[in-house]
């Protein structure tokens, strides 16, 4: 709770509008917000809910368009809503840092980095010309930064994300405010980048005393690092207490449906509960079964034997299914029937009964994909790798940005071809496909794109985009192409109407739900996903996995997943191959690599994912 | 769009307004002069000669007593026919080479964008005036010299474009889906390229009616008697000190129909987003 | 040599071989038979006799097959040799470079004019907080390049020289005779750079470094002059080539406006008579201009933005 003292900043009756079309709503409602000096606070939620708007609004640097109409921002007792420019100069820099967004682009290009941090020192009377450059190289040093005095004399350019970061952090601490903003401080950072950036960020405020305000989308970061979480949607602050009780006894129905889809937070996979759904539907069957029966049949399960029963599902899928009943925890009497729709999904392994027909969907050997960028060596985005995806399995590559991941998949979806290697594809080698019999292999694989807001043509209708795969291969006349596409959207939860309207009309999950019915237009084998929701708000991130995972339990569907989010990735996949600078450093089935990661690099990207201090138990969805 | 809002985009445009109303002005009087004055702009009453502007002369009489209005109302006939046909040139040419390049790449690409940094190397005007050199005088050979130098422009951006969107997701996205080359050139890369190509054909127009104006002033347009906006103005040399509104007049003309496409054409650049949101 | 600047001057030369080469197939190649054009002077092709023709041919070269007398012409360019002129009979190089120094006057003092008067109009606009003042300031550039510049030179004479007798209207007399034609030249090239910088500037702005040197407390001046405008001062440097494009295009319209001799009147003259190894020598040196004024950028743009070294410029492609 807030100590006794008064608080550092104290937000009342907070509002903001953007002059955008009449009729829009004020980004910012009425906020109140306190926070105590050297307190840390998290400001959480979605894009859109006037999070950055408010700590922008504290210093009194609002975007273009944007208006305070009314509240008081008062900071130690002055109301910087309504203070003059010079007041609020003479405030910024000095009492309140602000460590920016992105950044990447948040330092001057052009200037040398010790000059921009010695300007802090400058404008603030802090240090004099001389004094500056060695006070700036020592702060840089203090934040962190490797060789501070060989930094100082370079450029942005020349320094890596993580690296400019703590640039700026150094900046917003220069001159020991009293209040730093961060704005989504390390969002725009490969994870163990921002987990390192983050404990240091909070190393030096707890030692300096200083209050934080920390901006955030993701409740896992929020959790690890504020004392309190203030949740904030549509322009109010919905919720606000200490981190345990925010987590643990949510009051807000927003906060619980946050809390419910932020992958980090969750224990229980998506994957688990679509099969649990599953479960649920065919228990009744099974328990219709005579009991006598069904341990029977797990008897010959574990006996291994080829079953009996005629190429049912269950003999068929008897080898490996006693492995799935005791790994789903089912009780032998319950299990069997379950495990019918179970087996389908699960995939089980090559050498399992079930795949014995067919063999591995996707066989992956030594692929290399070299580039060669212009005046420079050759590089390799991918450096050897192997992996093969089973039947109704998904498959999920994980990695920092630069891991080449995407690379991988676009070469198994062969959008770009590999410079060493073979690929399989249902036993057939795609590796140098092309023309016609590409084409046919695009009617067995398709792809599910990263950004909504780019993979669909601007110009064309839903309908269009959802039709195009079916009039590609020319099935069906008009009419049954567009009855299949109303179909489709239905599957993925969207009125019919939508097929009318255009990308530009719909929200980002919508338009992934537009992509996915594309995609699965062709009742294709495999479904490339490629990042499919990083682009998106936590809510519409869970509703999307929910979907796909939905899909493969009801379609029999392969996913090879890409995913640079180990909290996504635990929630869909069956097994994770983990990758780095072009090599998959291991792979096994998603339980064990998160419970006994092999890999020392595994372990540094597990331990960075946020909110893992802060595990809550699974909750019943 | 609702009505409502397409009334406050106008309103809020006043000097768009009055952009539009110009070029519709200007483009009539070049198909139909015969709506704004009665006049031949061929013949004078040597009574009347060098006239201050009245209500008689709108824009008064030159030396020969010929009515300026009606000079200059059919002089945007010819002024604006070697306007269209010099951007139909650029626009046509330059897209067609521009596709060519950025589709098919590779060699042809390096030769043509070779080409076009050469041909932009030389400054437009004098390139034109190589061409009239070449080709001779005339209202439609000067157009087809200044149309030949956007070329390499037009290509140019039509390239960027192709690429731009050669490259952009939903275009793999249609591969991915099993779509062809040609089906995603016809569906999806040309209707998203073409966008920018007509913005600047738009911005274009205005540079090509000053270039056609100025080659006319240099006196390499249409023969004498004939009225083009250019030559009007340069006829109005000798009597600079004493009758003024013969060099003004027409050539405001020229600058406010340039003004109006300048001003259309930044709207169309950015501003009817808001009309189609 | 550094081997970047190897590279650029290797770039140069093949600009003005394809320009040599343009002209000549614009010139020669096209319907027209280039040396009757040249024979009657632009008058009517049929004064002229048959031996007329022949000795021009010879002397041009024509009477052999087009690809060796391109190559007799290359080899005479490449040693300063475009020829003669057909109008006046002296060497084209010598007729350009008597007239340089009087349209060199001319640019120059225009290009001083126009950045000055360019980058004046965009620091002014985007720094202002007037909003009327910044719309105002915003519109000028669009009526620069709306005015046809003959025009704009004519209403000048018309109103300091005749109205007001200020100025000389025409001559190269002096420094005096060079204000109208400099104001009338600098006029459309002031407008092309005030609107790239007035654009780049805001761009500049909006970035999110200036955000963070606001946070630090930096004034709106500090921002602007101390961040923004190095930032900004690229796009406008990038343009040379158009600017320099502008101003000797302009000098054709200017000298002529004014009655002033120069490179430009030359052009004027020479197309007017179809003096064809004219008008080939005034196109490479028009190229000329464009490439020195790229090296020039390419070499200055590193000096104002690390990221770009002269070995990959921004500029020229």
């Amino acid at each position: 709770m807030t100590t006794d003292t008064a608080p550092l900043l104290s937000i009342r009756g907070l509002r903001v509008s953007y002059r955008a079309g009449d009729g829009a709503p004020p980004a910012v409602r009425g906020v109140d917000l306190d926070i105590a000096p050297g307190e840390v606070v998290a400001l959480v939620g979605e894009s859109g809910s006037g999070k950055s708007t408010t700590a922008h609004a504290v210093i009194g640097l609002l975007p273009p368009g944007g208006r305070m109409d009314g509240g008081r921002v008062l900071f130690e007792g002055t109301d910087l809503a309504t203070a003059g420019e010079r007041e609020l100069r003479a405030r910024r820099g000095r009492d309140i840092g602000l460590i920016p967004q992105d950044p990447m682009v948040s330092l001057n290009p052009v200037q040398r980095i010790g000059r921009q941090v010695a300007e802090v020192l400058l404008i603030h009377g802090l240090a004099d010309r001389a004094s500056a450059p060695a006070e700036a190289v020592r702060i840089l040093g203090q934040a962190g930064l490797p060789d501070p005095g060989v930094r100082a004399r370079q450029y942005p350019h020349e320094l890596s994300g993580g690296m400019r970061q703590r640039v700026l952090i150094a900046i917003a601490v220069a001159a020991r405010p009293k209040l730093v903003i961060a704005d989504e401080p390390t969002s725009a950072l490969d994870v163990t980048v921002q987990r390192r950036i983050l404990d240091h960020l909070q190393t030096l405020t707890r030692q300096a005393g200083t209050a934080v305000l920390l901006i955030t989308h993701d409740l896992g970061v929020a959790a690890d690092r504020a004392r309190r979480i203030a949740v904030m949607s549509e322009g109010e602050i919905v919720e606000t207490g200490p981190v345990r009780q925010v987590l643990t006894a949510p009051r807000h129905p927003y906060t619980r449906r946050l809390l419910a889809s932020a992958p980090s937070m969750a224990t229980e996979p998506v994957r688990v509960r679509a099969r649990a759904q599953a479960r649920a539907r065919a228990l009744p069957r099974a328990q219709a079964l005579p009991r006598a029966q069904a341990r029977v049949r797990v008897r010959e399960v574990a006996a291994g034997e080829p079953a009996a029963e005629g190429g049912a599902p269950v003999g068929e899928g008897l080898d490996s299914a006693e492995g799935l009943v005791v790994g789903e925890g089912l009780d032998a009497a319950g299990g069997l029937d379950a495990a019918e729709g179970l087996v389908v999904t699960e995939g089980l392994d090559a050498a399992g009964g079930l795949d014995g027909a067919g063999g591995p969907l996707v066989v992956a050997e030594g692929l290399v994909k070299e580039f060669t960028p212009r005046g420079r060596a050759r590089a390799c985005a991918v450096d050897g790798v192997d992996f093969t995806i089973r039947r109704g399995e998904s498959f999920a590559l994980v990695g920092e940005s630069g891991s080449g991941k995407s690379t991988t998949a676009r070469m198994v979806a062969r959008l770009t071809d590999p410079t060493e290697g073979r690929i399989r594809f249902d036993g057939q080698d795609i590796t140098a496909l092309s023309g016609a019999a590409l084409r046919r292999l695009r009617r067995r694989v398709q792809l599910v794109h990263q950004n909504p807001y780019s993979s669909l043509d601007p110009r064309r209708s839903v309908a269009d985009a959802v039709t195009e795969p079916l009039r590609a291969f020319r099935v069906g006349d008009r009419a049954a192409r567009l009855r299949r596409a109303a179909e489709l959207l239905d599957r993925v939860a969207l009125p019919a109407a939508t097929l009318r309207r255009r990308p530009g009309e719909l929200s980002g999950g919508q338009r992934q739900r537009v992509a996915i019915a594309r995609a699965l237009a062709l009742g294709p084998d495999l479904v490339i996903c490629d990042e499919p929701v990083s682009a998106l708000d936590v809510s519409v991130q869970a509703r999307i996995l929910e979907l796909l995972a939905e899909f493969q339990r009801d379609l029999g569907l392969s996913y090879l997943f890409i995913s640079h989010d180990l909290a996504v990735v635990r929630q869909i996949a069956d097994r994770v191959g983990v990758m780095r600078g072009g090599r998959l450093l291991e792979t096994g089935t998603t339980d064990e690599v998160f419970a006994s990661p092999s890999h020392p690099y595994t372990k540094e990207l597990l331990a960075a994912i946020p909110g893992g201090r802060h595990a809550v138990p699974a909750r019943s969805a | 769009m609702s009505r409502r809002a397409a009334a406050r985009f106008w309103l809020r445009r006043p000097g768009l307004v009055l952009a539009v109303a110009v070029l519709v002005l200007v483009l009539l009087s070049a198909f139909f002069p015969g709506l704004f004055t009665g006049r031949d702009p061929l013949s004078g009453v040597p009574a009347e000669r060098l006239q201050p502007p009245s209500l008689h002369h709108p824009f008064g009489t030159d030396q020969l007593g010929r009515d300026l209005f009606s000079r200059v109302v059919h002089g945007s006939a010819l002024s604006l026919k070697a306007t269209s046909l010099a951007v139909a040139v650029g626009l046509v040419a330059g897209s067609a080479l521009g596709l060519l390049a950025g589709y098919v790449g590779g060699l042809l690409d390096d030769v043509l964008m070779r080409i076009a940094d050469v041909l932009l190397a030389i400054p437009a005007l004098l390139l034109s005036l190589a061409l009239v050199t070449a080709l001779g005088f005339g209202t439609v050979k000067v157009a087809v010299a200044v149309g030949v130098t956007s070329v390499a422009s037009f290509a140019r951006i039509m390239r960027a474009e192709v690429l731009r969107v050669r490259e952009a997701t939903f275009v793999e996205a249609a591969r991915a889906s099993g779509s062809g080359p040609l089906p995603v050139l016809l569906r999806h890369v040309l209707p998203n390229a073409s966008g920018p190509v007509l913005v600047y054909a738009a911005v274009e127009f205005g540079t090509v009616v000053l270039a056609v104006s100025a080659l006319s002033f240099l006196g390499y347009g249409a023969e004498p008697p004939a009225p083009e906006w250019g030559s009007l103005v340069s006829g109005g040399r000798d009597y600079l000190a004493t009758a003024w509104w013969l060099t003004t007049l027409p050539g405001l003309t020229i600058a406010a129909t340039v003004l109006a496409a300048g001003r259309v054409s930044r709207a169309l650049d950015g501003e009817t987003e808001e009309i189609s949101r | 040599m550094p081997r970047y600047l190897v590279q650029r001057l290797l770039q140069a030369v093949f600009v003005l071989w394809a320009a040599f080469t343009t002209s000549f197939v614009v010139l020669y190649l096209l319907p027209g038979d280039p040396v009757s054009i040249m024979a009657s002077g632009g008058g009517d092709t049929n004064d002229v006799s048959p031996e007329q023709i022949a000795e021009l041919k010879q002397v041009y070269g024509f009477d052999k097959p087009l690809i060796e007398s391109y190559g007799d012409r290359l080899w005479h360019a490449l040693r300063g040799d475009f020829g003669i002129s057909v109008q006046s009979g002296d060497p084209v190089t010598r007729l350009i470079a008597d007239q340089l120094p009087a349209t060199l006057q001319l640019t120059s003092a225009a290009l001083l004019l126009a950045v000055v008067l360019g980058a004046g109009v965009a620091l002014a606009a985007t720094y202002t907080r007037r909003r009327w003042l910044r719309q105002t300031l915003l519109s000028l550039p669009a009526l620069g390049v709306s005015a046809p510049t003959f025009w704009v030179g004519l209403i000048l004479v018309q109103l300091v020289s005749f109205r007001w007798g200020l100025l000389p209207a025409i001559g190269n007399e002096g420094f005096r005779s060079v204000i109208l034609p400099a104001i009338t030249l600098a006029v459309p090239t002031s407008a092309v750079i005030a609107q790239v910088f007035a654009k780049s500037l805001r761009t500049a702005l909006a970035e999110p470094y200036a955000q963070t040197a606001l946070a630090k407390g930096a004034s709106r001046r500090r921002v602007h002059f101390g961040h923004a405008l190095r930032n900004a001062a690229i796009p406008p440097l990038t343009v040379a080539g158009v600017v320099v494009g502008n101003l000797l295009a302009g000098s054709v319209v200017v000298e002529t406006v004014f009655s002033r001799t120069g490179i430009g009147r030359v052009t004027a003259t020479a197309v007017t008579a179809q003096d064809i190894p004219v008008v080939q020598g005034l196109v490479v040196f028009g190229a000329l201009a464009f490439v020195l004024a790229n090296l020039a950028v390419d070499l200055l743009v590193p000096l104002l933005d690390p990221r770009i070294t002269a070995a990959a410029p921004a500029v020229a492609r």
